[in-house]
C-alpha cells in the first residue's frame, strides 16, 4: 500500500515519473525479515525527538543567541530548512544517501519518491523495523545538519539565499557523506565507524561553517557594536530540548530498543554532564565567573562530540570524552578571535571541534565488548581502525568545505549572499519577514 | 526658586520619594536615564567574548522647591539615596527664572 502511496505522490508531482514504475524489492531474504514492534516503537519515537531538537530545539538555542532584531530570521531558518530539506529527502535525497551502492560513492535513483521504500525492513537499514522508519528517522538528521551550519552566517544571510544553499547543500554535501559513511560506501567498507554523526553530521556542517563565515564576512560592526545574547532564557530552553532530543539522535542510531540503545544513552548523558561541569571549571579558573551560557554551551559540546563514538564505549570512556569536550571547545571558541572570522553563534568551536574529537575518540575508545557490531579501538590494539577514523576526519572536512565553498559562489552568481547593509542594520526580522517578534 | 536634579540608584526611588513626600514635597517628575561617573560601568562576558558597559541605568528625580526648602531636600535625597558604595549618584542644583501653574495661571513659589 505505501508503494502505491509512493507512486502517487510522485507522479501527483509530475517528477521522474519514468523511474516510478520500477518493481518493489520483494526477495525471499526481505520477506524473511520480520518487524520487531518494540524496535520500531523506539525507532518512531526517536524520530519525533530528533525532530524536537531541531524545532523548537536548536530554533530557540540559536534564537536566543542573536539581537532581538534578528531573533524571528534565525527561528525561521530552522523551521524552513526542516521542510524544504524533508520535502527533498523524500523526493531525491534518501534515495541518493541510502539507495542501492554506485561505486561506493553514491547511492543510485532506484529509490526516488520512496518509491521501492515500503513497510517491509530493510536487511541492513534496520532488520527488525519498517523500512520507512529508518527513511523517516534518516530525515531528521539530514534536516538537522544544515540547520546547524545557520549558526555561521546568522544575522546576515539573505532569506532567499539560505533557503538554495540549504538545499542543494543536503543533496551535494549531505547525501554523498551518508552514503559514504552510513550507506555502504567506500569510507563504511574501510571500517570507518560513526554511530550518531559526528563526521556525517558535526564535522561536515563545522567545516561548511568555517567556509560560510569566512566567504560571507564579519557583521557589521563585529568587535565594536555590542552583540550580545538577546535572550539566555530562550538559549538555555533550546539547550535543555537538545539535551532530551538527543537520547533519540544517539540512542535512536541502536535502530532497535537494546542494550547498544541504552548504553548510547548513558554515554550520551554522561559526556553531557561532564562537558558542562569541565567548561564551567575552565571558564570559572580562566575567566573567574561561571556563566550559564558556558554550561549551555558545554553540555552541547559533550553531547556533540560523543555522538559518533556513543554506542561503541562504556561510561567511563564517555566520561573523558567529555571533558576532553569541554575543555577543547571552551578553548577553540576563547581563542576564534584570533583567527579573525565571524563564526557568530560558534558552529566551528563546537559541533566542527566536537566531531573532530569524538569521531578521533571513536577511534580509540571505541569496543566489541560494548557493541559487537562495532570495532576495538585503538586502546584495544588496533591502530588500523584509528587510522581509517583519522582519514574519515580528513575526507569530510575537506568534502565538505570545498563543495560548501562551490555551492556558495554559485549561489552568490545568482543572488547575493548577503543582506544589503541597511537590511541587516534594520535587522533580518523586519528586513526579511515584515515581521518583529516583540512589539 | 530652585530646580533640583537627583541622579540616583533606580532601586533607592521609591525611598527617596517616600521621604521627600514625608517632608512636604507636592511633585516631582521621574525619568529613567543611562549614564556613568567614577563608578564606570560593569563587565559582561558571553562565550569568552567581553563587552564592557559603560553607562549604566540610572534613575533622574527633578523637584522645583522655594529656597527655604533647598537644603531640607538636599539633606532628604543625600539620606535617602546613599549605599555608601561608588555609583550612588549626583545632586545639582540650579536657578529656576519662573514657574506656572497652568490650571490657575498662578506664577512664582505659589505655583511650586
Amino acid at each position: 500500500m505505501s508503494t502505491r502511496l509512493a507512486v502517487v505522490l510522485g507522479a501527483g508531482l509530475g517528477m521522474l515519473c519514468a523511474s516510478l514504475v520500477g518493481v518493489p524489492e520483494a526477495s525471499a531474504q526481505v520477506a524473511a525479515l520480520k518487524v520487531d514492534t518494540g524496535d520500531t516503537a523506539w525507532v518512531l519515537m526517536s524520530s519525533a525527538l530528533v525532530l524536537v531538537m531541531l524545532v523548537p530545539g536548536l530554533a530557540l538555542f540559536y534564537g536566543g543567541l542573536v539581537r532581538s532584531k534578528n531573533v524571528l530570521g534565525t527561528i525561521m531558518q530552522s523551521f524552513m530548512i526542516l521542510s524544504v530539506v524533508s520535502l527533498l529527502w523524500i523526493l531525491i535525497g534518501y534515495s541518493l544517501a541510502f539507495g542501492p551502492d554506485k561505486g561506493g560513492v553514491i547511492g543510485g535513483l532506484d529509490w526516488v519518491g520512496l518509491n521501492g521504500v515500503g513497510v517491509d525492513p530493510h536487511p541492513t537499514y534496520g532488520p527488525t523495523i519498517p523500512h520507512q522508519a529508518f527513511m523517516f528517522f534518516q530525515m531528521m538528521f539530514a534536516a538537522i545538519t544544515p540547520a546547524l551550519i545557520a549558526g555561521a552566517f546568522a544575522e546576515r544571510k539573505r532569506f532567499s539565499a539560505m533557503v538554495t544553499f540549504s538545499a542543494l547543500w543536503s543533496l551535494f554535501v549531505y547525501a554523498p557523506l551518508a552514503h559514504w559513511i552510513w550507506g555502504g560506501g567506500w569510507l563504511a567498507k574501510l571500517g570507518a565507524l560513526d554511530f550518531a554523526g559526528g563526521a556525517v553530521v558535526h564535522i561536515s556542517s563545522g567545516a561548511a561553517a568555517l567556509v560560510c563565515a569566512i566567504v560571507l564576512g564579519k557583521r557589521r560592526g563585529y568587535g565594536t557594536d555590542y552583540m550580545a545574547p538577546h535572550n539566555l532564557p530562550m538559549t538555555l530552553l533550546g539547550t535543555g530540548l537538545l539535551w532530551f532530543g538527543w537520547f533519540g539522535f544517539n540512542g535512536g542510531s541502536a535502530l532497535g530498543a537494546n542494550g547498544v540503545a541504552i548504553s548510547a544513552i548513558v554515554a550520551t548523558h554522561t559526556a553531557a554532564s561532564m562537558g558542562a561541569v569541565v567548561w564551567c571549571l575552565a571558564e570559572w579558573m580562566h575567566r573567574g565567573k561561571p556563566t550559564v551560557l558556558g554550561v549551555a554551551s558545554g553540555a552541547v559540546a559533550g553531547l556533540a562530540t560523543v555522538t559518533p563514538a556513543s554506542g561503541y564505549i562504556g561510561p567511563f570512556a564517555a566520561l573523558l570524552i567529555g571533558a576532553a569536550a569541554g575543555l577543547a571547545c571552551y578553548f577553540a571558541i576563547v581563542w576564534k578571535g584570533r583567527f579573525g572570522y565571524d563564526d557568530s553563534l560558534d558552529v566551528v568551536g563546537i559541533h566542527g571541534v566536537g566531531g573532530v574529537l569524538g569521531i578521533l575518540a571513536t577511534g580509540l575508545f571505541a569496543s566489541k565488548a560494548i557493541n559487537s557490531g562495532g570495532a576495538d579501538g585503538l586502546l584495544y590494539g588496533n591502530p588500523s581502525f584509528f587510522g581509517v577514523q583519522v582519514l574519515m576526519v580528513v575526507v569530510v572536512a575537506v568534502f565538505s568545505a570545498v563543495v560548501t565553498f562551490l555551492l556558495l559562489k554559485l549561489i552568490d552568481g545568482m543572488t547575493k549572499l548577503r543582506v544589503e547593509p541597511e537590511e541587516e542594520a534594520t535587522g533580518l526580522d523586519l528586513s526579511q519577514h515584515n515581521e518583529r517578534a516583540y512589539s | 526658586m530652585k530646580l533640583i536634579e537627583a541622579i540616583i540608584k533606580p532601586f533607592k526611588l521609591d525611598e527617596v520619594k517616600d521621604a521627600l513626600l514625608e517632608i512636604g514635597i507636592q511633585g516631582m517628575t521621574v525619568t529613567e536615564v543611562k549614564g556613568f561617573g567614577r563608578q564606570k560601568g560593569h563587565k559582561e562576558t558571553y562565550r569568552g567574548q567581553e563587552y564592557t558597559i559603560e553607562f549604566v541605568p540610572k534613575v533622574k528625580i527633578e523637584v522645583a522647591v522655594p529656597d527655604s526648602q533647598v537644603q531640607r531636600v538636599l539633606d532628604t535625597i543625600t539620606r535617602t539615596a546613599k549605599t555608601g558604595s561608588i555609583g550612588d549618584g549626583k545632586i545639582f542644583v540650579r536657578d529656576l527664572g519662573m514657574a506656572v501653574r497652568i490650571r490657575t495661571g498662578e506664577t512664582g513659589d505659589t505655583a511650586l
